[in-house]
Formats: C-alpha cells, sequence, structure tokens
C-alpha cells in the first residue's frame, strides 16, 4: 500500500529529515510511527500525502508514484487519502455537517449521497447529535472526532495520522484509539505518528521508530520504546 | 465540472460573504469609494473634453471673395474657388455666404446704423471652411491662401495655435489624473480583498489537503470578489447618477445658446456607469483570483 525506496529529505535551511528511508506497509495494517520530537516523524507522514516532496528516493502511495506525480494530479492522491492532523485542521466557519460534506462535495459526489453518508460517518464518530455546531462550540476531543469523520467519508484504503492524540487528554484519546482500531477492522491501513507511550504499549500493532531520519526499529507488536 | 458544483460555488461564494460579514463590508466599502472618485472624476472629464471639442470645433477659416465688377466673371471665380477647396484634402466643410447676409449679420449685432450701407455693399461675399481635423486648420488655411479668387484668409492665427495648444496641454493632464485614479483605485480594492483573503489563507490549506483542486478553492473566491465588485458599484452609479441627472436640468437651460454646454444624459450616464460596473467587476475578480493564488501551493 505505500512503499518507500531510499527517501532523503533535505530541507532548504539544511535540515536533513528524512535520511535514506526504506519501508513497506501492507493493505490493512495498523503502524505506529514513534521517535522523539525532531526525529522526523511528521516529514515522514508528510511524504506519504505530497505535502513534502523528497529530495531523492520513491514514494508510491496505492500505485501511485508521488516522486513522478504533477502538481495538478496532487488532490486526485488526497483523495484517496484520509489524513488526520494534530490541530483537527477545521474549516472554522462550517458546521460540523458542512465539514465533513466538505471533503464529498470536492469529488462532486451526488447531494443525495453526500446526506446520507455524512450522517454514517458522524454516528460512527459518535457525534450525529451535534451536527448544526461550529468547530469551536466542541471540545477537542469531538473536533478530533469530526476531523476523523472527515477522513474517512470517502472510504480511503489509508488513513495517515500525525499525532491525533497529542492535543487531547488521555481518556479522550482512548475514544479516538477506539475509533481508529474500529476504521482498521473495516480494513483500512493506518498509519499513526504518535508519542502515546500507553496506547502503543497496550494497543499492540507494528512500530517503527524514527530517530535522526532513519528507521532504527521496525516490528510487530512492539512497544513505544522510550524512556522517561 | 458537474452542474451542481457550480451551483455550489455560487451558494458558498453569498454564503462566505455573510460569514465574513465585516471583512465583506470593508471590501465593499473600499470599492464603493473609488469608484465614487473614478464616476465623479470620469463625469468632469467627460465634460471638460466636450468643452474642449466644442471650442475646437468652432474654429473656422473665413475665405473672402475677391470682387469682380462683372456678375458672370464673379460667379465663375466663385465657383471655381467651391469647387478648389472642397477639393483639399483635409476640408470637411464649405458654406458660402453672400455678402447681404454678411451684412445683415453686422446689423444684427451692431444694431440699424449699418443699414444705410445697404445701398453700397462694401462687403466681400465669404466663404466658411472647416478642417476635418481642427488641429489642422493653420494648414488648410496656408493652402486656401495659395488658390486664386481670394481676397483675404482669416482664422484668428496666433490665437488658435494657443487655444490648441491649451487643449492639448489640459486634455493630457485629465488624462494622467484619470489614468492615476484608476491605478490607485485597483490597487487600493485589490489590496483590501487580499487582507481579507490573508485572514482565511488557513482554510484555503485545509481545503487543498483535504483534495480539493486549485480551482475548486479559488472559484468561489473570485465569484465572492465579484459580487464585492458589482454591489460595491451600486451605491456611486445611484449617487453619481442622481446628482448629475440633477445638475443637468437645473444648469442645461441657463447654459443654452452659449459656448459651454453639458454632455447629455443620457448616453454619458449609461457609459460612466457601465464603465463603473466594468471597473468594480474586473477589479474585484483579478484582485482576488490574484491574491487566492498565492495559498494554493499546499
Amino acid at each position: 500500500m505505500i512503499q518507500m525506496k531510499n527517501v532523503i529529505k533535505k530541507y532548504p535551511n539544511g535540515v536533513l529529515a528524512a535520511n535514506g528511508i526504506t519501508v513497506n506497509i501492507k493493505q490493512g495494517e495498523f503502524v505506529y510511527v514513534v521517535g522523539p520530537s525532531g526525529a522526523g516523524k511528521s516529514t515522514f507522514i508528510k511524504l506519504m500525502y505530497r505535502e513534502e516532496k523528497p529530495t531523492s528516493g520513491e514514494v508510491t502511495v496505492s500505485g501511485i508514484n508521488l516522486s513522478t506525480l504533477k502538481n495538478a494530479r496532487v488532490p486526485h492522491l488526497r483523495r484517496q487519502l484520509g489524513v488526520v492532523f494534530q490541530d483537527f485542521k477545521l474549516l472554522p466557519r462550517l458546521t460540523v455537517y458542512e465539514n465533513v460534506a466538505f471533503a464529498m462535495e470536492v469529488i462532486e459526489e451526488q447531494p443525495k449521497e453526500i446526506r446520507k453518508r455524512v450522517m454514517e460517518v458522524l454516528e460512527l464518530v459518535g457525534l450525529k447529535h451535534k451536527v448544526r455546531m461550529l468547530p469551536n462550540e466542541l471540545s477537542g476531543g469531538e473536533q478530533q472526532r469530526v476531523s476523523i469523520a472527515r477522513s474517512i467519508v470517502n472510504k480511503p484504503k489509508v488513513l495517515i495520522a500525525d499525532e491525533p492524540t497529542g492535543n487531547l487528554d488521555p481518556e479522550t484519546s482512548w475514544e479516538i484509539m477506539e475509533i481508529f482500531e474500529e476504521i482498521n477492522r473495516q480494513g483500512t491501513t493506518i498509519v499513526m505518528a504518535t508519542h502515546n507511550r500507553e496506547i502503543v504499549n497496550t494497543v499492540r500493532k507494528r512500530v517503527i521508530a524514527i530517530e535522526g531520519g532513519m528507521i532504527v526499529r521496525d516490528e510487530y507488536g512492539g512497544d513505544y520504546g522510550y524512556e522517561g | 465540472m458537474k452542474g451542481r458544483t457550480v451551483r455550489r460555488h455560487f451558494r458558498e461564494s453569498f454564503k462566505s460573504l455573510g460569514r465574513n460579514g465585516w471583512m465583506t463590508f470593508a471590501s465593499i466599502s473600499a470599492v464603493t469609494v473609488t469608484l465614487l472618485l473614478v464616476g465623479v472624476f470620469a463625469i468632469i472629464m467627460m465634460n471638460l473634453n466636450k468643452v474642449a471639442d466644442d471650442l475646437e470645433n468652432d474654429v473656422e477659416i473665413r475665405v473672402l471673395i475677391e470682387i469682380f465688377n462683372d456678375e458672370a466673371e464673379m460667379k465663375a471665380a466663385e465657383e471655381k474657388l467651391i469647387a478648389q477647396i472642397e477639393n483639399l484634402p483635409d476640408v470637411s466643410e464649405v458654406v458660402y455666404s453672400a455678402k447681404e447676409d454678411e451684412l445683415n449679420d453686422l446689423i444684427q449685432d451692431f444694431g440699424d446704423e449699418l443699414s444705410l450701407f445697404e445701398q453700397n455693399n462694401p462687403l466681400h461675399n465669404v466663404l466658411y471652411v472647416k478642417a476635418a481635423d481642427p488641429q489642422a486648420t493653420a494648414k488648410v488655411a496656408k493652402e486656401i491662401d495659395k488658390l486664386d479668387y481670394t481676397y483675404e484668409v482669416l482664422y484668428g492665427e496666433g490665437k488658435v495655435e494657443k487655444l490648441f495648444s491649451f487643449l492639448n496641454i489640459s486634455r493630457n493632464i485629465g488624462l494622467v489624473l484619470i489614468l492615476g485614479l484608476l491605478f490607485t483605485a485597483m490597487f487600493l480594492i485589490s489590496n483590501t480583498i487580499r487582507i481579507t483573503i490573508i485572514a482565511r489563507k488557513d482554510e484555503i490549506e485545509i481545503m487543498k489537503l483535504v483534495g480539493a483542486t486549485n480551482s475548486f478553492v479559488r472559484i468561489p473566491f473570485v465569484l465572492e470578489g465579484m459580487w464585492i465588485g458589482l454591489l460595491g458599484s451600486v451605491i456611486p452609479i445611484v449617487v453619481v447618477s442622481t446628482v448629475y441627472y440633477n445638475l443637468y436640468h437645473t444648469l442645461a437651460p441657463r447654459l443654452k445658446g452659449n459656448m459651454l454646454e453639458l454632455l447629455n444624459v443620457t448616453p454619458l450616464l449609461y457609459q460612466v456607469n457601465a464603465l463603473l460596473v466594468l471597473i468594480g467587476l474586473l477589479i474585484g475578480i483579478w484582485g482576488s483570483f490574484m491574491s487566492v493564488r498565492k495559498f494554493l501551493k499546499v
């Protein structure tokens, strides 16, 4: 589903955020990406939805070669992925419903289909009763659930999450985690960068540890691995 | 693009005007103020231009025809002269005025004492010649002077040249001023729109991250800019039209028969209003198009 081959990413300011990353993530996997701040986790994630372009090497996501992908085709890549951000990235002036529906309007879906599917995913994340509210009227956990609903509304094969629980309290983090597991059970590949030791150690999945732009550990059912 | 997406873009552009309440108000006000200036200035300039044209068109050449004692000879000479003048390249109009008519004009202007001359009219028959391009009057006059049977060719030498150079200078100043004003208007309006869009650059980024194409993000913004331009031109059109309409109807009767006349309401206001709507629309569209473009690279 996601392949990277000798990927190097050097930012204009000289920071080497990916230094020869090679990885293969298969369909239906649930992968944690862990590592200290500034190790290159975010860059690793951003390379997958083409917010960043690799300096060299090859990135392939669900059969699309990102190295040769034209800028104009990037939206089409992003429609095949769901992306969840630490800061939710909801449109502040749109209601919960409109935020989720937006992702479907973008792909010019039938209005009838949009109404049906939006309510469906909002029910899945448990926000059916708050569809008319604006993002700033919701708690952090609720906002993150809206953003998850938006990311899965188009039934993507891959869900990419960059520290989705980073701004949330432990209890809410668990709620979010349950939603992710449910989505994963339905067959969606999930790549999740996280600092949450408790989650990684409890819900055992494949763990990829990144340090200094390199993969230093890649084990199935591994633990968080960083003390203190 | 599908029909429902086009409808969605229109719907979204209207909603956005409301959601951004104060920003929308600020943008529309900027458009209103600048277009008001442009409209007032355009009307003033167009009227000044008309005065200048009228002054120019008043310039004509008086050709006094040589006097012959023999009627037939006189007639033949006149006909030949008229034909020759009409054949000159820059001449647009030749009007013949017999010496009796000339005298009548003088009597009308200066009083009945002159009617003494009716017995023995000392005046010449006259041709009034207009140049196709008023600025070529002096040249035409010189060419007529070379022809036979002319007694004297008069066109207000010296004064006419001064008038023309004055009119040309004022026209150029007007042109520079109006271009400057248009430039300022474009700058001011597109800058205001840019500020309102910068305030929403996060939204643009999010839309791109969710998989929206550039045009999907851009079209509602551009439509919004268009509405702002359109709404902003409403007040200027109403104000300029009412003021000029009333001004025209108060001043026009008093100016009748005068050298100075105002331009008619009908073509002028249509032209100026069309200009205002056009500027509003174009700047609105162009301003938002350019401002969004910068934030689309996500």
